[in-house]
């Protein structure tokens, strides 16, 4: 079967759910990071393919380095984040960081 | 079907397989070593999609940047003596099905869409073009991505020093 923008949208489709899975089942935050890395993996896979088959030029690819961008940034500040959580909790699980509630 | 469907059913299995193994281990650094794989399938979709400069930067600056953070991370926040480092789960069953429930609806919709597709002709190096496009129309978000990279990382290192 001729390989075409459909098999690249299943194949980020399917990251994308699996990113969501991650993010929703897993307790330690590390982990929820994880997911949302294959959350932004699969939406740089949509923007390129898009680039590829849809005919306007390269700005999907540029797209995607911002997104990388973004992700790098975004990796950086949520460690500190997890970081601070530890010294104050001593673990860094989602569920039971929940001082916040009454 | 030829050697360029073979290669993006390897890499599309290697990705796929690789994400799943992350999101259903246990153990955060197998799942950590999971990801290196997948950030490295996709860079090969990147090179099938004829996106060259992306690829290389995709394996930079995520293996060689993002998952190192992450390692590190993971190291930090648990006792290094404690030699099983596993993560506990919750909501499994609801989550699954209604990821199952989602990917089945976003799948049908994509199957069953008339996508408008024209075969591009990819340049052999984006190297130049993308240079070109990133001083001249986009240099405004260039420069604010420089500026958002500096906040970050201030803010991360100030942050992680309290």
């Amino acid at each position: 079967m001729e390989v075409t923008l459909v098999h690249f949208l299943v194949v980020s489709t399917l990251l994308f759910c699996l990113g969501i899975y991650g993010v929703v089942t897993r307790k330690n935050a590390i982990m929820v990071l994880m997911g949302i890395e294959l959350i932004l993996n699969s939406s740089n896979i949509n923007f390129i393919a898009f680039s590829r088959f849809g005919n306007f030029g390269l700005e999907g690819q540029l797209f995607a380095l911002f997104v990388i961008v973004l992700a790098a940034a975004e990796a950086a500040v949520a460690l500190a984040i997890v970081l601070n959580l530890y010294k104050t909790f001593v673990n860094v699980n989602v569920d039971e960081i929940d001082t916040l509630r009454d | 079907m030829g050697i360029y469907d073979l290669i993006f059913y390897l890499f599309a299995a290697v990705t796929v397989l690789s994400a799943f193994f992350v999101v259903t281990t246990r153990n955060i650094v197998r799942a950590a070593f999971f990801l290196l794989f997948t950030f490295f399938g996709v860079a090969g979709i990147y090179v099938l999609l004829g996106a060259d400069f992306v690829a290389i930067v995709q394996l930079i600056v995520y293996v060689g940047g993002i998952l190192i953070l992450l390692i590190f991370g993971v190291m930090i926040t648990n006792k290094i003596t404690n030699v099983d480092i596993k993560t506990g789960t919750i909501h499994t069953l609801p989550a699954a099905i209604a990821v199952g429930l989602f990917t089945g609806i976003v799948g049908a919709v994509i199957l069953n869409t008339d996508w408008f597709q024209v075969d591009t002709k990819m340049p052999a190096s984006t190297l130049s073009t993308l240079g070109n496009m990133l001083l001249n129309e986009y240099v405004l978000v260039f420069e604010l991505l420089g500026i958002l990279l500096l906040v970050a990382l201030i803010g991360a290192a100030s942050m992680a020093r309290k």
